[in-house]
């Protein structure tokens, strides 16, 4: 059940383009690795390489110490390495359990009259959700009724249920509300707890640092930084995410040009951004210490 | 406390009701069962003969071999395609086995099985038509629907110099078949109605109770997500325009053997009253969700507002407008419950 994944000097280039830059990091069981990017930082490049959609140019990945290279999806789920994507691959039409079941339906009988085994698909649906802590009140529910959060711990209880060791978390709270996130952050530590490695690629600083363990923070198709949760406080991981850096460098600029040239729009616009920047950490971090008390 | 409890019991009771009655709301096939009967009652008060055997057997005729292709056509919507060939396949099969057996003397046995291997060939072609070239099938069967109208009417005038096909019962060998397609063996019901009804529950069952059921509604819902999930999309596109194919090749093979003869204008605009049923039956346009049931009810409600009409002593022409209010009110009840089905409830 334990796993280790090893991504080792992991490259991908696309023409001219590096997507990913020497990129290295360990996910091991019983661990939530938060891989924390602004769009175009390489997020993307790295769940693809990790699912098997492609292989990386250099660098190689290994699975419990194995070197491994996938060639297809199916070829990673079958190491145990499950993606739930952000588009999920749910069919609103249809209901929670024929979704669940999409694919790789549970059959019984012989050839001319096999057929579904529906009750036993049901109540699975039913325990699975309920390990999760969620409760699924009608496995006939049609999945569009869901709320995103029930829809989304419903796509990796599937990718655990058909056999993820380690799960890959597509932005899996971008798209959903406070509430909404919270459900799935609490599946987050539930599949933690159950002994899965969860890898969880947001750009959401609030939503990592409370169920992460490790962070590892991608800029540019490179490592940012490398942490553990003890090296690491919300406020230092939010400026680093914030761009906090960029930041104060084009206030600098602003001011400089301000004084060249002697024009008081330059060195407001500069104060504006100034403050904001200054405003944005307190405001994030107050809504940080409401969360954890909460 | 105890006024309190009573009140949460009296609640939950409520919601127990409705959650039956909301289930029943929620099948594809409701709405149409509501039909039927609405249908039947107001038939049934305005003619007298509706309710005999013989009026019965006079809907039931119709709505075998319209509900047959409805239940079809309904499947492969709920597939997310449609065929508009379907209709035309019904006379060219028909023509084509007439033509093997009554005018080339081929063995009766040997001219059906190769005029249902032309359905199946037409079927495979349509799907692999709109899986190859990515049109929307509404286009690609019509294109299908035309050259089989062309080439079967086309072909045979050249070789009859009519375009019906007769002579068909004085074939060796007419009786055995004929017994099985056409065939009277209760009364005035047709052997149709119960391959009708035959064909409803197979059809319901491979829907409900099988993988392919289960992909059937997967590909019809989103095909990349299916595909994401490892369902076999073009196989079940395939499938399903080959049994489209193979019922209009039936549904062709009961009309020749009860006439004796092929008309090459049969089955001529009868695709949309496939889809009509189909619609009627609770069989959404955009795919993903309908039921067998429902397109075969479909179905007895045109045979009765047909058969109704007539024997209520009015002008069939006021048979389409009927149909087409039929038509409207069945589309509106799909979207209101494709949108309840689909609404996120945060």
């Amino acid at each position: 059940m334990t796993v280790e994944i090893e991504v080792d000097s992991v490259s991908k280039h696309f023409g001219q383009v590096t997507a990913l830059d020497d990129f290295s990091a360990v996910v091991k069981s019983g661990e939530v690795t938060c891989v924390l990017g602004d769009n175009g930082a390489g997020k993307s490049t790295l769940i693809k390489i990790l699912s098997g959609v492609f292989p990386p140019d250099e660098g190689e990945v290994r699975v419990d110490g194995k070197k491994v290279r996938f060639m297809s999806p199916r070829d990673a789920l079958k190491q145990g390495i499950g993606t739930v994507y952000q588009d999920l691959a749910m069919i609103p039409l249809m209901s929670v359990w024929r979704n669940f079941f999409l694919g790789t339906e549970p059959t019984r009988g012989v050839v001319p009259f096999r057929n579904l085994n529906t009750s036993w698909a049901k109540q699975t649906v039913v325990d699975e959700m309920g390990k999760m802590g969620i409760h699924i009140r009608d496995p006939e529910q049609r999945v569009g009724t869901l709320s995103g959060g029930e829809r989304q711990s419903l796509a990796i209880a599937r990718a655990v249920y058909f056999g993820a060791r380690a799960l890959i978390l597509d932005e899996p709270t971008a798209a959903l509300g406070v509430k909404q996130a919270g459900v799935v952050l609490r599946y987050i530590v539930m599949a933690k707890r159950r002994g899965l490695a969860v890898i969880f690629i947001t750009h959401n600083p609030n939503h990592a640092y409370p169920v992460g363990d490790h962070f590892v923070i991608l800029k540019r198709a490179q490592v940012e930084g490398d942490f553990r949760k003890e090296e690491l406080s919300l406020d230092r991981l939010m400026q680093m995410m914030a761009g906090g850096e960029d930041l104060s460098n084009l206030v600098e600029e602003l001011e400089q040009l301000a004084t060249e040239t002697g024009e008081a729009d330059l060195a407001a616009a500069a104060h504006g951004i100034k403050d904001e920047v200054e405003g944005l950490h307190r405001l994030e971090g107050t809504d940080h210490r409401d969360e954890t008390s909460a | 406390m105890t006024e309190e409890s009573a009140a949460t019991v009296a609640g939950d009771e409520r919601e127990a009701r409705r959650s039956v009655f909301k289930r029943a709301l929620s099948r594809p096939e409701f709405g149409s069962l509501v039909g039927a009967i609405a249908v039947l009652t107001f038939f049934s008060w305005r003619a007298d003969t509706f309710l005999t055997a013989r009026g019965l057997a006079n809907v039931l005729d119709p709505s075998a071999t319209l509900g047959i292709m409805a239940v079809a056509v309904g499947l492969l919507m709920i597939g997310g395609e449609f065929d508009l060939s379907a209709g035309v396949m019904v006379g060219a099969t028909a023509t084509m086995f007439a033509l093997l057996t009554a005018d080339a003397g081929l063995n009766i046995w040997l001219a059906m099985a190769i005029s249902l291997a032309f359905a199946v060939l037409i079927g495979l072609f349509n799907g692999f038509m709109v899986l190859k070239t990515r049109l929307p099938s509404f286009i690609v069967t019509l294109g299908t629907l035309f050259m089989i109208l062309g080439a079967n009417v086309g072909l045979t005038r050249l070789i009859t110099d009519t375009v019906i096909v007769s002579g068909v019962g004085n074939v060796p060998g007419f009786d055995f078949p004929f017994k099985i397609f056409a065939a009277n063996p209760v009364g005035q019901f047709r052997i149709t109605v119960v391959w009708w009804i035959v064909m409803t529950a197979l059809a319901t069952w491979v829907l409900l109770r099988t993988s392919f059921g289960n992909w059937i509604f997967g590909v019809g819902g989103d095909a990349q997500a299916a595909r994401s999930v490892g369902v076999p999309v073009a196989f079940t596109k395939l499938m399903l325009f080959v049994y489209v194919s193979v019922s209009a090749w039936l549904v062709g093979m009961m009309n020749t053997f009860r006439l004796a003869s092929a008309s090459v204008s049969t089955g001529i605009g009868q695709e949309f009253e496939f889809i009509i049923a189909a619609v009627i039956g609770g069989c959404l346009l955009t795919g993903g969700y309908g039921s067998a049931i429902g397109a075969a009810i479909g179905a007895l409600i045109f045979g009765m507002v047909r058969q109704g009409i007539v024997l209520s002593g009015w002008d069939s022409d006021w048979f389409f407008l009927f149909l087409g209010v039929m038509l409207l009110i069945a589309a509106l009840i799909n979207q209101i419950v494709r949108k309840k089905a689909e609404e996120a409830r945060s």
